[in-house]
């Protein structure tokens, strides 16, 4: 297999951080090379150098034995290297054919755009390996799955045959994901080489020929799944014995601290994405609510927040029914922590320092605050304490949340909610976009806190995390739940098919309910 | 289903209201409107802009009392029949009940005499000339993502550099062309400011309009009201009949016999939007503002369509400044745009960002402004101060009730970082 890439010793830093340090990977043809490592090992800047985003301070960059200069995405696309973001590059108000001819627009009287004559072209591409898209569609009807299909068919269409493809599951449901996975290796069997970025374990032991590892900007390693298993991975990603799979014992439930009934709830735009939702959860036990993402799952953590009122429908929480209009501080003084889903937007105010966001929901209450005056040192002891006891690693309690990773702004949102008297826990896609050595600690944590007797309702679009955390499990619809079960008796096929929309009795049939062994969670 | 019912409740109160609303208005033309008419009373609404038109259509002869109540009744029916059964198009019905109430005040006020119809349409197309202008600035500036409201003072400053050019150098031409290159010199002065140092893109706007107020004033009372024969005196473009089709009956009045100005607005309207929508221009422009990160990432230079577009927008402003001067009343008054620049904003907005949603919705800006002129001439009982309020109350009534749907381009007024 002749090497069609090669990136030599490159370096790249950051004010105050060394992003990448001598890094070496090279990719041959018609492979796919797995490059793992956990958020902040320089993946994503090691490939936007080689797409022209950065520039690297030192190394060199081959493409089929040729030195090249690129210095941006034109050097890089007229090399045959094409890439799939992580965060779509795709103008929602537009048509895919719109989106796939952007920046090589084909021309009719050498003014005009040839729309009729891209969409041809896409037609074909799709045919060839099976990407399924219509091009007279907007991307914002499109589902998101669709969409990194155009993604990957605008990369073809510019005729690249080294495909970049940045944490392209992270927004997929287990289905999509297989669907990517097929896409994927007919690529490679026409001919097709691809570097594919990712930081969960199960993908790279399914699809990798080769890995390679990246730690702290730094290469650790390159291997073949054969001489590796998960646990090897992750070790050599985080640099230390990692658990996949947070160890817990049997659940031990008493009485119910959260009850919905049949509640009905409006997105903002009026649209009823709750419809007759029900559900209880116990002390001492974690329900876990599945779905794909946008099935109300959002709309219903909302309503159990105080965050939207409800249609209809009555929620209990710790014995006490809601009234109308109840505030969100009214529900968190019952005993109620949040952990939202967009941790930037509502978890957290990003512009202020760490101390302020460890004290966001009880300020108003002794000891933070006394009669109208704040009291400074009880804040500064309370986040100097807690950024230690729950391992939050910044410089000082004075920086603003924003300049801290998504992991460690996760835990000052743990440490936050977690260090008040609570009894039920609500969190919300905990461990998005988190890696390795932070989901094992917020997965620990959770489950802690269910050992203490809280009640845990967990909503996540990752069907792993669901399997590994609940102890019951609950899938989402479209508004609805179609079926909530005890988490012994889910196998990972039964819950995806219903998570795609098939009825329970019809997904029986294709996959049983249960499993002899424990899912692993990456 | 318990919640169905509620969300169907509160589309009938909706519906309800509504019609509630509609029913008001029609009583409303009633109200104000049939008082002080008689029984016999014409209005003559004429439909030729000379006595001397090719192919002369009749005028329109209305009986006033009659068309009020036809008017009022229509609207009240409309009302009962939005109440009982609810109508699909929010947009029709606000069109409906607009015209009837317009129309209402027309025939009252023109109650015993006669208004020339067409001149008062051709008049609100000469009107609406620098709004839609103004508003064509902004679109093509917006829909690259660059907010500027700077197209106040980009007009005043044209106007004056304008005129004082075309004065001085006795040539129309130049002083449309300096006015032109004036405007995109302050246009390319914003686009620096704003995408090289990432400024606020509204304090630099706000800056030029306080800075073309105060400067323009200036040279205005320190040099032109002097010597105004020597820097102040340019005339005006002629008016350009079309041949044949200045004579179509009702159209050609009103659209093919203008100035150079006027003409050059509407070729702009059309060019802008073939531009945008058909041609790889537009489309870059369009994902620039939408989406700039998507097409920086296939090597569209997003800081070059940005330039370009504010600059050619500061152009299209600038013409909008010779508007003013040279293709109205030929000299330059302090702080003569009065507003327009912003309320061509205005119209840019409530048409949607698109060249054509601007023209029309410009259109509607210089009927209200024509209109009050119209209504002084015919002596209407109504002070004229109050009269001269109508574009400005129509701005606000437009920007307040109508527009919720509209959606700016996504990124709009954001400056982009290249990392």
């Amino acid at each position: 297999m002749p090497t069609v890439l090669e990136l030599r010793d490159i370096s790249k830093s950051f004010p105050g951080v060394l992003a990448n340090d001598h890094v070496n990977i090279d990719l041959q043809e018609g492979e796919i090379h797995c490059l793992l490592g956990e958020n902040g090992a320089g993946k994503t800047t090691l490939m936007n150098i080689l797409y022209g985003l950065y520039k690297p301070d030192s190394g060199e960059i081959n493409v089929r034995g040729k030195k090249a200069e690129i210095h941006g995405p034109n050097d890089a696309i007229a090399r045959g290297i094409g890439m799939v973001h992580q965060h779509f590059m795709l103008v929602p108000v537009m048509t895919v054919t719109e989106n796939v001819m952007l920046g090589v627009e084909e021309k009719r009287n050498g003014v005009f755009l040839d729309r009729a004559k891209v969409a041809k072209r896409i037609r074909e591409i799709s045919q060839l390996y099976g990407l399924e898209v219509d091009p007279d569609a907007y991307i914002k009807d499109l589902p998101v799955g669709t969409q990194q299909r155009v993604e990957i068919i605008k990369v073809l269409y510019r005729q690249a045959d080294i495909l970049i493809l940045d944490e392209p599951t992270a927004v997929l449901t287990p289905q999509e994901v297989e669907g990517l996975f097929k896409v994927l290796r007919s690529l490679v069997e026409k001919g097709k080489s691809l570097i594919f970025i990712t930081h969960k374990l199960k993908e790279v032991m399914a699809l990798a020929n080769r890995i390679t590892v990246l730690r702290n900007g730094r290469t650790v390693g390159t291997v073949i799944p054969g001489d590796v298993n998960p646990e090897k991975l992750a070790s050599m990603m985080v640099g230390r014995d990692v658990n996949l799979v947070v160890p817990k014992k049997k659940a031990n439930p008493t009485e119910s601290v959260l009850e919905v009934k049949d509640i009905y709830v409006e997105d903002e735009r009026g649209q009823m994405t709750v419809r007759g939702v029900s559900f209880d959860v116990k002390m001492g036990e974690v329900l876990g609510i599945a779905g794909v993402q946008g099935n109300g799952q959002t709309q219903l953590v909302y309503a159990l927040t105080g965050l939207l009122p409800l249609q209809s429908g009555e929620i209990r929480i710790v014995g006490e029914t809601l009234k109308r209009g109840a505030t969100p501080r009214h529900i968190l003084e019952r005993g109620v922590a949040h952990i939202p889903e967009d941790r930037q937007r509502h978890g957290l105010i990003l512009t202020f320092p760490i101390h302020d966001n460890m004290m966001l929901c009880t300020y108003y209450q002794p000891p933070f605050a006394r009669g109208i005056g704040l009291q400074e040192k009880v804040i500064m002891d309370n986040a100097e304490t807690l950024t230690k006891q729950y391992d939050v690693r910044t410089p000082s309690i004075y920086v603003p949340a924003s300049s801290l990773s998504g992991g460690n702004q996760q835990k000052v949102i743990v440490a936050r909610e977690f260090s008040r008297p609570i009894k039920l826990l609500i969190a919300s896609q905990p461990t998005r976009g988190l890696d390795v050595g932070s989901i094992e600690y917020i997965h620990s944590r959770i489950i802690e806190k269910r050992d203490e007797g809280v009640g845990a309702l967990v909503v996540s679009s990752e069907l792993d995390e669901i399997l590994a955390l609940s102890d019951r499990i609950a899938v989402m619809y479209r508004g609805q739940i179609v079926d909530i079960v005890p988490a012994a008796q889910a196998s990972k096929e039964y819950i995806g098919l219903l998570m795609a929309g098939i009825r329970p009795e019809d997904a029986l049939k294709s996959a049983p309910s249960v499993t002899g062994e424990a899912e692993r969670v990456f | 289903m318990a919640v169905q019912s509620t969300s169907q409740h509160t589309a009938q109160r909706n519906r309800l209201t509504v019609g509630g609303i509609l029913i008001v208005f029609g009583l409303l033309i009633f109200l104000l409107f049939t008082p002080g008419t008689e029984a016999g009373q014409v209005a003559k609404f004429g439909m030729n802009l000379k006595s001397s038109a090719a192919l002369p259509i009749p005028d329109i002869t209305l009986p006033v009392q009659a068309s009020i109540y036809a008017l009022s009744i229509l609207v009240v029916f409309l009302g009962a029949f939005q109440m009982a059964r609810g109508i699909r198009s929010a947009g029709a019905l606000f069109g409906i009940v607009a015209f009837a109430f317009v129309a209402a005040f027309l025939i009252w006020a023109t109650k015993g005499k006669s208004l020339s119809l067409i001149g008062m349409l051709s008049s609100s197309l000469v009107r609406a000339t620098p709004i839609a202008l103004a508003a064509l600035c902004g679109v093509i500036s917006e829909r690259a993502a660059v907010v500027n409201i700077g197209i106040e003072g980009i007009m005043l400053i044209s106007a004056q550099a304008s005129v004082v050019a075309a004065t001085m150098s006795g040539s129309m031409t130049l002083g449309l062309i300096v006015g032109v290159l004036v405007g995109a010199l302050v246009a390319a002065f914003h686009a620096f400011l704003v995408i090289r140092f990432k400024v606020d893109q509204i304090v630099s706007g706000v800056a030029i309009n306080i800075f073309a107020t105060g400067a323009t004033s200036f040279l205005s009372s320190k040099y032109l009201q002097h010597q105004g024969d020597l820097l102040n005196n340019s005339g005006t473009y002629p008016i350009i009949q079309i041949p044949l089709l200045s004579k179509i009956p009702v159209l050609g009045p009103i659209l093919f016999e203008n100035n150079l100005v006027v003409y050059l607005m509407l070729l702009i309207v059309i060019v802008m939007h073939i531009v945008l929508y058909y041609t790889p221009w537009g489309l870059r422009t369009r994902a620039v503002g939408e989406h700039p990160k998507a097409a920086d990432t296939l090597g569209i230079n997003v800081f070059f369509v940005r330039y370009v577009n504010v600059i050619v927008g500061g152009m299209i402003a600038g013409l909008g400044g010779v508007y003013f001067t040279l293709g109205s009343v030929g000299r330059f008054d302090e702080v003569m745009t009065a507003g327009k620049g912003f309320i061509g904003l205005a119209a840019m907005i409530f048409g949607n960002w698109n060249p054509i949603g601007a023209f029309t919705s410009s259109l509607i800006f210089g009927f209200a402004d024509s209109l009050q002129i119209k209504m002084q001439i015919l002596s209407v009982p109504i002070p004229s101060s109050i009269l001269a309020m109508a574009p400005y109350i129509v701005t606000m009534i437009v920007l307040t009730g109508v527009v919720g749907r509209a959606i700016p381009p996504a990124a709009d007024g954001v400056a982009y970082e290249k990392q």
